[in-house]
């Protein structure tokens, strides 16, 4: 217990104990934090702007790894995800439909095509700006299925074989609702959720169901698979959630 | 044979305790590092996913963290180093201005039983670790705080967090460097000779 006694740290003698340097550090770093949170709004906006305009320079990718470094992050909630190319992909629309129908992926392409160039948006926070999106509106396959009266909603499955998501009938048959086959100008690859993912315009991207698979019409709206874990099911930008972002559409 | 290493004893520097204190630390820690990596980084989020069970185990790891330190507390030994750790004496500042300067001549940093910079990672992170524990639940139960708050301790949690495993990486690889502190980690006993050069001023 009396180390340090030469030096002037000595235990016995509370005026010659030294400053209590570790405990000024302890609540300085407790201080900067709360700090940095009543600090973040401005301070995280300099640094989207420059991260950026970095990122547009940076032939290495690592700025896309700093926090808010721009660009879409990968969440995927089963353990691996199989892969599937144009011979593979089917796309089955049933349950209360007329007419049940499976696409592939050249049957797809082969319907007239709706480009929207939307930002999108995502309930952790992240933004990207004025990302084109190319596929079929789903109000055409809905259509062409022929939807029964009783039908309420829709319940989106995927070969992930693990995610789930829903839309009620009337948000399904928006003109911002497409089944995607592209992306920023090109075909969607797997970690975007390709071959084919819904894209739902308006709504938090957990709505926008990769590796879509299934296309099931329901008379009641089944949550999804983040929905029973407590996010919105109606999941407009800015008006759920509990946050207040721009509309994205 | 030198005369030095034939009087080379063993000296008591970590109790149990404080042993199982950094250890189950240490353990909850590298849980806490390995799921955020595994939530943020994309190739590891695609090697991984199960990104529900990811978040449970990073957000239960998160709370346990300061568990093993409350739980040191009722350790005399434990306080006592606590209480070394806090305080600063002449020494740490020619400590601190020979790290800076890069001096690495043992006459030029004297040192007790803790020296300056392990008095201040262990301040630091002590701080850094509530801020985390204090953002990560304003994340967790956004029905409690309002949005921009929410936002802003995503900010903090996440710069801080890179912050963190920079300071971490560290602390690792300072101690890859010492086989002898790692021993006393380890066993809880360090050679007087390690002690004598390292911590000059330490008087177990």
């Amino acid at each position: 217990m009396n180390e340090d006694v030469h030096q002037g740290v000595d235990e016995d003698h509370p005026e010659k104990r030294g400053t209590p340097v570790g405990r000024r550090v302890f609540l300085g770093t407790l201080a900067l934090g709360a700090a940095g949170v009543v600090a973040a709004p401005p301070l995280q906006r300099g640094l989207e702007g420059f991260l950026g305009s970095a990122a547009d320079k940076d032939p290495t990718g690592l700025t896309g790894l700093l926090p808010n470094g721009g660009g879409f992050r990968y969440y995927s909630v089963a353990s691996s995800v199989p892969r599937k190319n144009a011979d593979s992909y089917r796309l089955t629309v049933d349950g209360l439909v007329d007419r049940p129908t499976t696409y592939t992926l050249a049957d797809l392409r082969a319907l007239p095509q709706t480009r929207l160039v939307r930002d999108v948006q995502c309930v952790t926070g992240w933004r990207v700006p004025d990302t084109p999106f190319e596929g079929v509106r789903l109000s055409r396959l809905l259509d062409a299925a022929r939807v029964r009266p009783t039908a309420k909603a829709i319940r989106f499955t995927c070969f992930d074989g693990t995610y789930t998501e829903s839309l009620t009938l009337a948000q399904a048959r928006r003109a911002d609702v497409l089944v995607a086959l592209r992306m920023q100008d090109k075909d969607l690859g797997h970690s975007h959720g390709g071959p084919v993912r819904l894209y739902v315009a308006p709504m938090y991207f957990y709505k926008s169901a990769k590796w879509l698979s299934g296309i099931t019409v329901t008379d009641e709206v089944r949550p999804g698979y983040w929905e029973e874990r407590g996010y919105d099911v109606d999941a407009w930008v800015g008006r759920s959630n509990g946050r207040d972002d721009e509309p994205t559409s | 044979m030198s005369l030095r290493a034939d009087t080379t004893v063993a000296i008591r520097r970590f109790s149990r305790a404080q042993r199982w204190v950094h250890r189950t630390t240490a353990v909850l820690m590298g849980v806490c590092v390995l799921t955020a990596a595994c939530l943020y980084v994309p190739q590891f989020a695609e090697l991984v996913g199960r990104r529900a069970l990811v978040v449970t185990l990073h957000i239960w790891a998160g709370l346990a963290l300061p568990v093993p330190v409350l739980a040191g507390l009722a350790s005399r030994a434990f306080r006592a180093d606590l209480g070394r750790l806090n305080r600063f004496g002449p020494h740490d500042r020619t400590w601190l201005r020979a790290a800076l300067h890069r001096d690495k001549s043992p006459a030029s940093r004297p040192a007790g039983k803790f020296n300056a910079g392990q008095k201040l990672y262990a301040s630091w992170l002590a701080g850094a670790t509530l801020v985390m524990l204090g953002t990560g639940l304003m994340m967790w139960f956004t029905h409690l705080t309002p949005l921009l708050w929410r936002t802003s301790a995503t900010f903090v949690h996440d710069w801080l967090a890179l912050t963190i495993g920079i300071v971490l990486a560290g602390h690792i690889g300072m101690a890859l460097a010492d086989p002898e502190a790692r021993r006393g980690m380890r066993t809880g006993s360090v050679s007087s000779d390690w002690a004598e050069r390292e911590h000059p001023l330490w008087r177990p």
